[in-house]
């Protein structure tokens, strides 16, 4: 049992010592180890933290009950439903769609297949007003189905469905891009394994693939869940602007923030920037659990250059 | 002869490459593909002259030199100093670090338009930061300099994230080796550590430049939208489908699709190029 492995001998190599250079620079060192970090501090205290600071005095500039008024306005609670609603579609949907692109990708091999990866990016290069356009380039009322859903008395644009789209638009990448690389680590043994013991194609996917790329998904969940309540460019073009009806919380900031309303436009703001602090918090706990999901982006772009080699 | 030996067992064959690939490319296709499509299809209807006429109207060609240029400025500080941030974060340990480190990734997780109105009330000349610039001459709020600051905020994760892991892989012991032979700290940056982060630096800036130049939500607030001046191209679209200009805005985005696909092969191609110089970690 103890014969070295030829092949396993050639390939394993002892990790090496990391140098402690970095972390305990000598003394000609600290000066540039000290400048370095004050430019880094100083750069994202002007550009990350006091906007986020910024975000909360302006809200509670006027008391916790102005506050308090500003989120609790009828208008305001119905922009906070619809974007719920619209996350609550758009984030299953594409939770789907990124669920089954990773496995076409991870388990099988197939021509095309780094084109298609490519494309599953896409969205990325897309101005989000652009993405708006195209929805209303296909159903507004000159566009390409246009007469076809007057006639029906369907509404897509300037309503509900339409931003629902220009959100999955914008958030489709994201569940995609973080499961490929982690069922592509994971390769295809275990649910082999589970098949070869009689287990149905569905009963291996629930039972044994699921619970492996969880930490993955929900890592994707969260990034997309974040975009979608957040967007605002998309959504923007679609939407029509209508009060209470098709203003996302996005949208009502804008409104607010336009009318001089300052600490309610902050208030709204208050919210999605809670909603940002929750992300990055879920965030760096699902980093922490499952370390890899950090390289994800990384991983993904060099196996997309192998498939390309 | 059948059964007479077992045979080795073939791992079975995993099902569901129909139905996933299927249902990939169906919803690929109908989310992206062919609304994108259906835009360049739209911009036909334009004909060549009309289509020339209106993308090089001055107050169109100044918002995309706005978007484009604005978005290479934000995307080279963002280099810049995402480098050093990066560096920072992996080579040096000091107290707050896991949490600047999570911090990073704010412009991801933040609401553009939140982070939109937040820059604004912070570089107008009465607010925080406004205030200090002031004196010196300098105003950012409602000004072109306004959309580079937005810009910033929007792409900084992109380098940062880019660069982390390849830092963290960076064989410490070649810039030791370095250091022996007699080169300079700057030597061995320039020589040693420069080169290998070559690839990812590029990629970091490829990724901001394009998240910017699309970028709409946080520039808005904080440009002042002047025509000629501070309007950036997507603002200028809306514009237009506000004016019920549909034709007009519809040559526009296929003018930022079509530099902005461009810009990114280019930039592919480049990285490709600095990934076989340079070699992999």
């Amino acid at each position: 049992m103890d014969a070295p492995v030829p092949g396993l001998a050639a390939s394993y190599e002892e990790p090496k010592a990391r140098s402690l250079s970095g972390r305990n620079p000598p003394r000609e060192f600290r000066w540039g180890r000290l400048l370095l970090i004050t430019l880094a501090l100083v750069f994202l205290t002007a550009f990350l933290l006091l906007p986020l600071l910024v975000v909360f005095t302006q809200a509670l500039a006027k008391g916790v009950s102005a506050y308090l008024a500003a989120i609790v306005d009828p208008m305001a609670l119905a922009s906070i439903k619809l974007t719920l609603l619209v996350a609550a579609i758009a984030v299953p949907m594409n939770v789907v769609f990124g669920v089954a692109a990773a496995w076409a990708i991870s388990k099988f091999e197939f021509r095309g297949k780094s084109a298609l990866i490519t494309l599953i990016d896409l969205p990325f290069a897309v101005s989000p007003v652009i993405a708006g356009l195209t929805y209303l380039l296909l159903f507004g009322a000159r566009g390409w189905f246009g007469p076809f859903l007057q006639a029906h008395d369907i509404r897509i644009v300037f309503a509900v469905p339409g931003i629902v789209l220009a959100t999955i638009f914008v958030t489709f990448p994201f569940v995609a891009r973080e499961l490929i690389p982690v069922m592509q680590a994971l390769g295809k043994d275990d649910e082999e394994t589970a098949l070869s013991l009689g287990a149905s194609g569905w009963q291996t996917f629930w039972h044994v693939t699921l619970p492996n790329i969880r930490w993955g998904l929900m890592y994707g969940v969260l990034l997309c869940n974040a975009r979608a309540m957040g967007e605002f460019g998309a959504v923007s073009v679609v939407s029509g602007h209508i009060r209470g009806l098709t203003n996302t919380m996005p949208l009502h900031v804008e409104i607010l923030y336009n009318e001089y309303n300052y600490v309610a436009a902050f208030a709204v703001a208050s919210l999605l920037a809670l909603l940002a602090l929750v992300t990055l918090a879920g965030k760096s706990i699902l980093e922490w659990r499952q370390p890899e999901l950090r390289d994800g982006a990384r991983r993904w772009r060099d196996n997309n250059r192998k498939g390309k080699a | 002869m059948a059964g007479a030996a077992a045979p080795i067992r073939r791992p079975p064959l995993i099902p569901g490459f129909g139905l996933t690939l299927g249902y990939t490319m169906l919803y690929l296709s109908l989310v992206v593909l062919i609304p994108l499509s259906a835009t360049f299809i739209r911009s036909l209807d334009l004909g060549v002259g009309h289509f020339w006429t209106v993308v090089t109207a001055p107050r169109v060609v100044a918002s995309l030199r706005l978007s484009f240029g604005a978005a290479w400025l934000a995307a080279c500080v963002n280099a810049l100093f995402g480098l050093v941030i990066a560096w920072v974060l992996v080579r040096y340990s000091f107290p707050g670090r896991r949490l600047i480190d999570a911090m990073v990734d704010l412009p991801f997780a933040l609401p553009t338009a939140v982070a939109g109105i937040a820059l604004t009330a912070l570089y107008t000349p009465n607010g925080w930061l406004g205030r200090l610039l002031l004196p010196l001459g300098i105003r950012v709020a409602f000004k072109p300099l306004g959309v580079v600051v937005a810009l910033i905020f929007i792409g900084l994760p992109f380098v940062v994230r880019t660069l982390q892991p390849v830092l963290e892989e960076l064989d410490q012991d070649v810039e030791q080796a370095a250091a022996t032979l007699g080169a300079s700290e700057w030597q061995t940056f320039t020589r040693v550590i420069l080169p290998a982060l070559w690839p990812a630096l590029l990629t970091g800036f490829a990724l901001a430049f394009a998240r910017a130049v699309g970028e709409y939500g946080s520039v808005i607030f904080i440009a002042g939208n002047m025509p000629m001046r501070s309007e950036i191209a997507p603002l200028l679209i809306i514009t237009k489908l506000e004016q019920y200009d549909y034709a007009g805005a519809t040559a526009i985005a296929v003018v930022m699709l079509v530099l902005s696909f461009a810009l990114m092969l280019g930039i592919n191609a480049l990285q490709g190029w600095a990934f076989r110089r340079h070699g992999a970690r």
